[in-house]
């Protein structure tokens, strides 16, 4: 009787529940930042903008640069490049795209106050309009990693008009030209978008609007995904695998993502450096000889992430295939603490933020390197707070992931090259530094290749940062939702999905 | 009477600037520095880290900061999110529906289990009904609301399909699937208060049952259930309120562990998002905002009292 009662209430409250084939449910992990590519700093909220802004360039599955709002460009000369505008595009209040609104979207970039645009395309000197649909853009010095930016935010252009009435409430009412234009946010909750109908590349396009749910917990996001509340999420723990792959009705793709997963090691960044293990390599390379990444992997990430020695993964052209992580070798590890003359246990301290994934993995390290002679405390601390200890130079290493771009400079200049900002391992070898002035400067592949290849043994050798593993996009989604395509920035592109009927 | 809900009234704005300053000086000593999590990946360019430091005035004084925060507070301008650029004052008038909504929907399950949970226990005292009462009592008290939170996900949602695992909708948009996607959520939270309530009941009963009033009114032929209800159980109830009013001030709080659990969009997790966020403005409108609930409610509490208890109107 009672279970009746409870079936029948329950039927009464989910009569209403919203079922609509026409509406795309996306689990974010977790809540975005402002709304406003200009201002805009997290991983998710790029997922969003993914459906609201086009971008004068994308990049497809083996790291090309495709065309998006762009239709081709040239380097004219090494400093100048040339870009041919889609025509017939127009911004969601109806305003036309131009080579106006690109050169006042790139200003907006790169002089918004708050900007965090201006680092990225910093090597612009000047934009010129050459007619409606070309437009020109010429750089301070030869760059090899500009375009790309231009696949992400600092590529996504504003309709001047719109934008300039919005002032600083841009974010609160985002206008683009994207796949779909934007109706609501709720902080913490979801933002709402509806299908915009004079978008350029409509008829790509199969849902008339796409909600994008905030789930911090995973389990939650995985429990919505069984329970058809959501259609599909950007990203679940590796642990979660095995229950996504037994329900029939879910299905997994897992690709390269573009980020890795390190342990930065403390070489120079104040007192706390002047340890063995900061100041001597060997040291270093006895604790990289002690680890174990393919067994890290399996037992933390089910074996769901590579494991890896560069900053950037198979998917990239400048990964090199032949340098591999070499095998576990205490035999070693137990020499080059001997060659290096320090007093064993060897005490070290491990910074790294209290997520559960983190401390089971700053845990398995500690059991492997302790074979080897090192006594390794592990000091868990709240994200923003270890992330100021790592600026102040007030920890020995720091276990910590990097989301990745999609050039190969994003994933080393700034953490590798003397006096760079986010070099807060403290790292400086005029080598390195030469090495990767010359490798931005360059726009040719091969060249590039080459230099990037003279990087990674170096990096191997002083060990700044022991890289770990390379992530992977792991996205799941119910099986009946078709034209997914992985590309390794972990977008969701919103052009050819379709719900099965 | 009068004199004394004055003076209640009196002490809410000296309580609220206490409250604010209090807030304000403990976030200063949480580490880590707001500029470096705003700048998020950009966090390498100390010109960026320079420019939003002065943008948000944290390289001014402390007691500037607070000034100028308090300042536009006065003027009801809460201040903006730091991190979603979006004014805290609409924030808060978007939380704080739902935030009412789960917290007295919670409440509501509550004072319907416990109170006559209590009643139940207090007049079978010793007997059956009394260690049924106690061990269901217990066990709500002991189990932890994240943990039941998803196993009645687990069961009702995934296995069975009858109500959505999470999320919210306004009871204005919808007010079936509001409630649908709140009674799991508000059942958690009221189990465990329910389980506090009820022992509060039952001993608060016990006492008044022992009362010479009750064998007064027994003497008289009374029903039993006239003498437990109208005699014994207004008394016992002042106990009761007091628990209760401070129970739904903890509600209107915000739940936060229930609240990531069944991704409720409440207080509970726009404040532990900030936190961590350090988006301050947001903390400090967010708290300063509950302490008035918190204040308003103990307000309410004696109130009840003279209603519930005659004797209070002449003090």
């Amino acid at each position: 009787m009672i279970r009746r009662l409870l079936l029948a209430a329950a039927c009464v409250l989910t009569t209403a529940l919203p079922a609509s084939a026409q509406t795309l449910r996306i689990a974010l992990r977790q809540d975005l930042d402002v709304l406003d590519p200009t201002l805009a700093t997290t991983y998710v909220g790029r997922i969003v903008f993914a459906g609201l802004c086009d971008k004068l360039f994308d990049i497809d599955d083996k790291l090309n640069i495709v065309p998006q709002l762009a239709t081709g460009y040239e380097w004219s000369d090494d400093r100048t490049l040339v870009i041919n505008l889609r025509q017939g595009v127009k911004f969601h209040d109806g305003e036309p795209f131009d080579a106006a609104a690109v050169k006042y979207s790139l200003e907006r970039h790169l002089t918004m106050q708050g900007s965090f645009r201006k680092s990225e395309i910093s090597s612009i000197d000047h934009i010129e309009v050459v007619d409606p649909a070309t437009v020109r853009v010429a750089l301070k010095t030869p760059s090899g990693a500009f375009l790309a930016q231009l696949t992400d935010r600092s590529g996504m252009i504003y309709p001047p008009k719109a934008t300039e009435a919005a002032g600083k409430d841009f974010a609160l009412h985002p206008v683009c030209s994207g796949p779909f234009k934007f109706v609501e946010r709720v902080p913490q909750d979801h933002v709402t978008l509806e299908r915009f109908a004079d978008y350029w590349d409509a008829k790509s396009i199969h849902f008339d609007r796409v909600v994008y749910q905030v789930f911090l917990d995973s389990s939650v996001r995985l429990a919505n995904l069984k329970a058809g509340t959501s259609d599909i999420t950007e990203f679940i723990a590796p642990t979660d695998v095995a229950a996504v792959k037994s329900d029939p009705k879910l299905k997994l793709v897992v690709s390269d993502a573009l980020g890795y997963a390190s342990i930065n090691n403390n070489v120079g960044n104040g007192p706390r450096s002047n340890t063995p293990y900061g100041k001597n390599p060997l040291v270093r390379q006895a604790f990289d000889a002690a680890i174990d990444r393919a067994a890290l992997v399996e037992v933390v990430f089910n074996g769901m992430y590579a494991p890896s020695v560069q900053p950037v993964s198979a998917s990239s052209p400048f990964y090199d295939h032949a340098l591999k992580p070499p095998p576990r070798d205490i035999d070693k590890a137990k020499a080059l603490l001997k060659q290096a003359g320090v007093t064993l246990p060897v005490k070290l301290e491990l910074l790294t933020p209290n997520q559960p994934d983190q401390l089971q993995a700053a845990e398995v390290l500690q059991s492997m390197v302790a074979e080897a002679g090192f006594e390794l405390r592990i000091q868990a601390m709240e994200f923003a707070s270890s992330l100021q200890a790592q600026t102040r130079g007030e920890y020995e290493l720091y276990l910590i992931g990097w989301s990745g771009r999609v050039d190969v400079d994003g994933n080393t200049y700034q953490f590798l090259h003397t006096g760079q900002g986010n070099n807060a391992v403290g790292y400086s070898n005029p080598t390195v530094d030469k090495l990767l002035d010359e490798g931005r400067g360059l726009t040719d592949l091969p060249k590039r290749q080459a230099i990037y290849n003279q990087v990674w043994p170096e990096l191997r050798r002083d060990l700044p940062i022991t890289y770990l593993y390379n992530a992977r996009n792991i996205v799941a989604m119910t099986a009946k939702l078709n034209g997914f395509r992985p590309i390794p920035d972990g977008m969701i592109r919103l052009q050819g999905l379709e719900m099965a009927k | 009477m009068r004199g004394h809900l004055g003076t209640r009234i009196a002490q809410i704005i000296p309580t609220l600037i206490l409250v604010s300053i209090l807030v304000f000086c403990l976030q200063q000593l949480m580490p880590g520095d707001p500029a470096l999590v705003m700048a998020g990946e950009e966090r390498g360019d100390p010109q960026v880290l320079a420019q939003i430091r002065a943008e948000l005035w944290l390289d001014r004084s402390l007691p500037v900061q607070y000034l100028h925060w308090m300042g536009n507070v006065l003027q009801g301008n809460l201040g903006f999110s730091w991190r979603i650029r979006q004014p805290v004052a609409q924030l808060v008038l978007q939380k704080l529906p739902v935030t009412l909504q789960l917290g007295t929907m919670a409440f509501g399950i509550a004072v319907l289990i416990g109170v006559p949970a209590g009643i139940i226990a207090a007049v079978y005292r010793n007997r059956f009904l009394d260690y049924v009462a106690n061990a269901v009592g217990l066990a709500g008290l002991s189990t932890p609301n994240f943990w039941l939170g998803i196993m009645l996900i687990l069961l009702i949602s995934v296995q069975l399909g009858w109500l959505p695992p999470s999320g919210y909708v306004p009871l204005t948009e919808d007010w079936r699937q509001s409630l649908a996607t709140t009674i799991m959520p508000a059942f958690v939270l009221g189990n465990a208060i329910a389980a506090i309530l009820m022992r509060h009941t039952r001993s608060a009963m016990l006492t008044s049952l022992d009362q010479d009033y009750v064998r007064t009114a027994r003497a008289k032929g009374l029903r039993e259930f006239v003498v437990v209800i109208r005699h014994a159980l207004r008394n016992a109830l002042i106990p009761v309120v007091t628990l209760g009013a401070l129970e739904l001030g903890t509600l209107f709080s915000g739940a936060v562990l229930t609240e990531q659990v069944f991704s409720i969009p409440g207080f509970g997790k726009m404040v532990v998002d900030a936190v961590f966020n350090r988006d301050y403005p947001v903390v400090q409108g967010v708290v300063l905002v509950t302490a008035f609930l918190y204040v308003m409610l103990n307000l309410l509490a004696d109130v009840l009292y003279v209603v519930i208890n005659p004797r209070l109107r002449a003090a």
